[in-house]
């Protein structure tokens, strides 16, 4: 059964530098939260879907992210491996509200 | 509520029709109806504005005297009276009493109505912040804001504009022609970001900053300083600048006040149907005080678009109705061209078209989704704007336009023709200049390519000189000899740095001082890349160069480094840091190795590791602890030692003539002061050091970058040494007598390393490339070239012996934003 989404604000949008990422804590994992050089905003699980790098730490270009580890890009939107890699993390819906960032998590 | 708004007009009794505003929307309505059905209303219009309708766009040319108020005036008082309306200019309506179908104005009229047309347009945004209701501070709506503007200016001085987006550029360009030193303060990270993407956002503010006006974006406004007028301006960053005049341009509201009160539906705008009509049937609005469909809109050409279906409705026509609009933008300032249209904001599915002409300042962005144009941004040339707008509200599907989309309606196929870039260039006449740097046009290459049988690009370079000197325009001259050889002609392999680009890595690296590209988004526009910010490969490549090119005034991006060279530690496996700090020489003392020992217990570091560069790492660090693990290492006196950079590692040296009875030179003093010359600085790829005190070489230097082997005479100098997956012994550079001598050969070599070689490209693979007597001409052969290296690598090394862990103390901003978790939720 689906349960509507719980927006959480999780901070101001300058808080996250752009072409770079903040981390948000969750109890079911690490979130990494992205800004774009054209201010748009992306959640993606903060686990690479190769070897679980931390993806909050990757070069951000377009709107894609390079995991820090071995290099692997993944999108921002889908959070899927692009290129000749296979595999996906999980992408979290994002609103920002004026300078607010909400997520929409599970209720 | 009965109404006798249907009740037909019977000639005795004309209806009355009220307009609410004499701004553009209502007085196109009324133009419209008067169109369809001159003499069927009695109307009268009311207006806060004390004079009759004007062209409000034309505002900003008011302002920058590049037109008078007679000029922008749409309808004179002529206009009123030849269609019988009447016209209260300057008496605002204060109340509408929907009950007695009467308006009741500031001088206290009242007017009684059939129908209601409420057009009062949008309010400007004030922001809530202190001073925001002192003299001198304006926004920009009316003729009356001009004034306010003109008044100002004219005693000179700071105006500071609170805003970049279309209204604050405008207003900011129009007082900088009023001569006002003008700064521009944007909170995003790019002006106009709402309609246009960053590179053209990029260009925008460069343009403005030649005309001399200052950009800051990403400045949050604190507040606004003085006591009985405006002195200046606070930014929550604690900067302050002064300022004589500000101008609030921070957005629009839809003005529903007098909607509101009267009780009709409001959301952000007055909710009215497809025919204009709110929720009382005798009343309409039209303009940017509506909210229609959901969507409320701050442009003239969807209020034009109402007008006409409101015009139907109140003539009695039965219409389509009003559907929305896709809207597209210019920005009105002489000589800046820009455009943009629809959503360019990409996304999953889309896909990027990107030109850019750096000759000729030109940028241009097309998204296409499933084929159908769905966004536009033109900055330099907008002439085909119309035309993309056109396919953009079409939706046709353009995929066989593809190929030459981008260069305009001009090389679009013809029926049934073949599109492809090279029937572009094709296309172009014989007097097209194809090289701007040599003024040579495409009639003189092409008569060169076939009277001289030119088939390679080096060779039209040669006799042409065309793509000789900036290299900006390869791309048509390649054009040009597929286009006259056709098959015959194969591209050169040029190896570009990444998928960004056509450019290699040298031909970058040539360009950014002969250009003097001074910014990633600079030379991004100018050497014309093909994606909107590059990638993981050529940002941090990019950001190399510059920093090599242009030390102490390009300012690092962080967001184009790898995590370890952003947070200063090495990322491991499991996403925790380790950190190294520096040992100079491999040499340590107590209190060093009591401070490392007291930081493992108190973060409780769980590895402590001698690494093979001579001194110690800590492994498995919380991000959020590394500035407070930094903090008790600094103070203790120890530093990075950069060991995650692509930059100086270590010197390993061995204790040499101090100790060891083979020693024949102080090898742990010599390895000390050369790290203490070489740390901090950025290089291509690591850069490792070695000093042993005789031959027996225990420091291994053979295998460095850079290695020194103490002998009874004097020191070997030995370079391009590499462990690693390919081994590769060190060569003899040369062999020196003086300590002073290491040191201006290491200075030299470094330097020419650093402006020479590929980025990520060892100093191994670097020598095998250009060969040793490249480096020894340089370097041995040629003293003064020697010293003049050298003077260069101290240079740059004052600005980068700056210790990035003190930079990160615990408490600073960039702290807190660097490293710090931003939010945990449940
Ligand atoms: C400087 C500037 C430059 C612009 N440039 C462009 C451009 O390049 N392209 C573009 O498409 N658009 C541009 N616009 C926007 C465009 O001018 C507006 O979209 C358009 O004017 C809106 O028309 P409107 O009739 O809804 O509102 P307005 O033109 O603002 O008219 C509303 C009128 O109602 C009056 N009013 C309000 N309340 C009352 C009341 N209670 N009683 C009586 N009268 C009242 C107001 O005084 C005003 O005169 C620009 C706007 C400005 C300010
Ligand atoms: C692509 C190749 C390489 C990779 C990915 C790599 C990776 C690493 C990493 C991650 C560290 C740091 C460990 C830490 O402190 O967290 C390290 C340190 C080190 N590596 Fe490598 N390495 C490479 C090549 C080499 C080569 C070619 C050599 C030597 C010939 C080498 C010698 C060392 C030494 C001596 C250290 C300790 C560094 C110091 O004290 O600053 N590495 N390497
Ligand atoms: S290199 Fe020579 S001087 Fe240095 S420790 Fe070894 S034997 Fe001694
Ligand atoms: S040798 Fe391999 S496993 Fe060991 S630190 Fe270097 S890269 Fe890592
Ligand atoms: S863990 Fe991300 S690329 Fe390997």
């Amino acid at each position: 059964m689906h349960r509507p989404l719980d927006w959480k604000d999780i901070g101001q949008l300058c808080d996250i530098p752009v072409q770079g990422a903040r981390r948000v804590e969750h109890p079911a994992g690490r979130i990494a939260v992205f800004r774009t050089i054209d201010d748009q905003v992306f959640a993606l699980r903060d686990e690479c879907p190769h070897k679980k790098g931390p993806l909050s730490e990757g070069i951000v270009h377009g709107h894609a992210v390079t995991c820090p580890l071995h290099n692997w890009v993944i999108d921002l939107a889908t959070g899927e491996a692009t290129g000749p890699d296979e595999g996906c993390t999980g992408h979290i819906p994002v609103r920002v509200e004026g300078e607010r960032v909400l997520l929409g998590l599970a209720g | 509520m009965t109404t006798n708004h249907s009740s037909p007009p019977d000639g005795t009794h004309k209806p009355r029709l009220v307009v609410i505003g004499n701004g553009m929307a209502g007085i196109r309505a009324v133009e419209e109806l008067l169109d369809r059905a001159p003499g069927l209303y009695q109307i009268s219009v009311f207006g806060a504005e004390p004079r009759v309708n004007y062209n409000r766009i034309m505002l900003s040319p008011l302002l920058s005297g590049e037109k008078t108020f007679d000029q922008i005036v749409i309808n004179d008082r002529d206009w009123y009276t030849a269609n019988g309306i009447t016209l209260h200019a300057g008496d605002a309506v204060e109340t509408i009493d929907r009950q007695r179908q009467v308006v009741i104005t500031k001088s206290g009229l009242e007017c009684p109505y059939d129908r209601l047309l409420i057009a009062t347009g949008s309010m400007p945004i004030v922001i809530p912040i202190p001073g925001a209701r002192l003299p001198g501070v304006v926004t920009f709506r009316d003729v009356d804001d001009v004034d306010a503007m003109l008044i100002a200016s004219a005693k000179g001085g700071h105006a500071v504009v609170i805003g970049g987006g279309l209204l604050g550029l405008e207003a900011a360009v129009g007082l900088k022609a009023r001569g006002m030193d003008v700064t521009v303060l944007h909170l995003a990270g790019h002006l106009m970001e709402r309609q246009l993407d960053a590179s053209a956002g990029h260009l925008l503010a460069k343009e403005l900053e030649r005309r001399g006006l200052t950009v800051l974006t990403g400045a949050d406004t604190a507040a606004i300083l003085g006591d009985s007028h405006v002195t200046g301006v606070a930014l929550k960053d604690g900067t302050e600048l002064p300022a004589d005049l500000v101008v609030m341009a921070v957005g629009i509201r839809p003005d529903t006040r007098l909607a509101a009160a009267a009780g009709l539906e409001v959301g952000r705008g007055i909710m009215v149907d497809d025919h204009m009509v709110t929720s009382d049937p005798a009343i309409m609005a039209v303009g940017e005080c509506v909210q229609h469909r959901g969507s409320c809109y701050g442009l003239v050409q969807p209020l034009f678009d109402m007008a006409k279906v409101l015009a139907d409705h109140l003539a009695g026509r039965k219409g389509a109705g009003y559907a929305g609009s896709v809207t597209s933008t210019k920005l009105k300032v002489t000589g800046v061209d820009v455009f943009s249209a629809g959503d360019f904001s990409g996304g999953p599915g889309t896909e990027d078209i990107v030109f850019r002409d750096a000759g000729r300042g030109i940028y241009k962005r097309i998204v296409l989704e499933e084929g159908r144009v769905k966004g536009a941004v033109l900055y330099g040339d907008t002439g085909d704007g119309g035309w993309y707008f056109q396919l953009l509200k079409a939706g046709e599907d353009v995929s066989p336009l593809r190929d030459t989309l981008i260069f305009g309606q001009g090389f679009a196929p013809s029926e049934g023709g073949a599109a492809n870039p090279t029937a572009a260039v094709a296309a172009l006449p014989d007097t097209a200049e194809i090289c701007g740097c040599n003024g040579v046009c495409k009639g003189t290459i092409v008569k060169a390519i076939n009277e001289k049988g030119l088939t390679t690009l080096d060779a039209v370079k040669a006799c042409t000189k065309a793509s000789a000197s900036c290299g900006s325009c390869t791309g048509l001259v390649e054009g040009l000899l597929t286009h006259t050889l056709g098959g015959d002609y194969q591209a050169a392999g040029v190896k570009p740095m990444c998928k960004c680009t056509d450019h290699d890595h040298d031909s970058v690296r040539r360009l950014i001082r002969v250009q003097g590209l001074k910014s990633i988004p600079d030379v991004m526009q100018a050497l014309e890349w093909k994606t909107p910010d590059g990638c993981h490969s050529c940002r941090p490549a990019l950001n190399y160069y510059l920093l090599a090119s242009w030390p102490g005034e390009y300012v690092d991006h962080a967001a184009s480094r790898f995590v370890n060279e952003r947070v200063h530690a090495n990322i491991q496996k499991d996403g925790t840091y380790s950190v190294v700090p520096r040992m100079w020489g491999g040499l340590t003392n107590a209190n060093e190795l009591r401070a490392i020992a007291d930081v493992v217990e108190k973060f409780d570091i769980p590895t402590v590791k001698v690494t093979g560069g001579q001194r110690i790492d800590l492994l498995g660090i919380k991000k959020d602890d590394l500035p407070a693990v930094w903090a008790d290492l600094n103070a203790a006196g120890m530093v990075s030692g950069h060991a995650y950079g692509k930059s100086l590692r270590t010197v390993k040296t061995c204790v040499g003539s101090d100790w060891c009875r083979f020693g024949t030179q102080k090898s742990l003093e010599v390895g000390v002061n050369l790290e203490r010359m070489t740390w901090g600085s950025w290089t291509p790829h690591k850069f490792k050091m070695a000093v042993s005190g005789c031959p027996r070489n225990c420091a291994e230097a053979t295998i460095k970058d850079f290695g020194v082997i103490a002998t009874d005479g004097g020191f070997d100098l030995l370079v391009g040494g590499n462990g690693g997956i390919k081994l590769r012994g060190t060569d003899l550079l040369v062999k020196v007598t003086t300590e002073e001598e290491v040191q201006e050969y290491c200075a030299a070599f470094m330097q020419l390393y650093r402006e020479e070689a590929h980025y990520l490209e060892r100093t191994a693979p670097w020598i095998e490339r250009v060969g040793l007597d490249f480096v020894k001409a340089r370097v041995v052969d040629d003293a003064e070239n020697r010293r003049a290296l050298h003077d260069r690598f101290l240079a740059s090394q004052r600005h980068a012996q700056v210790d990035p862990w003190a930079e990160r103390a615990p408490g600073t901003a960039a702290a807190a934003r660097d490293f710090r978790t931003l939010a945990t939720v449940e």
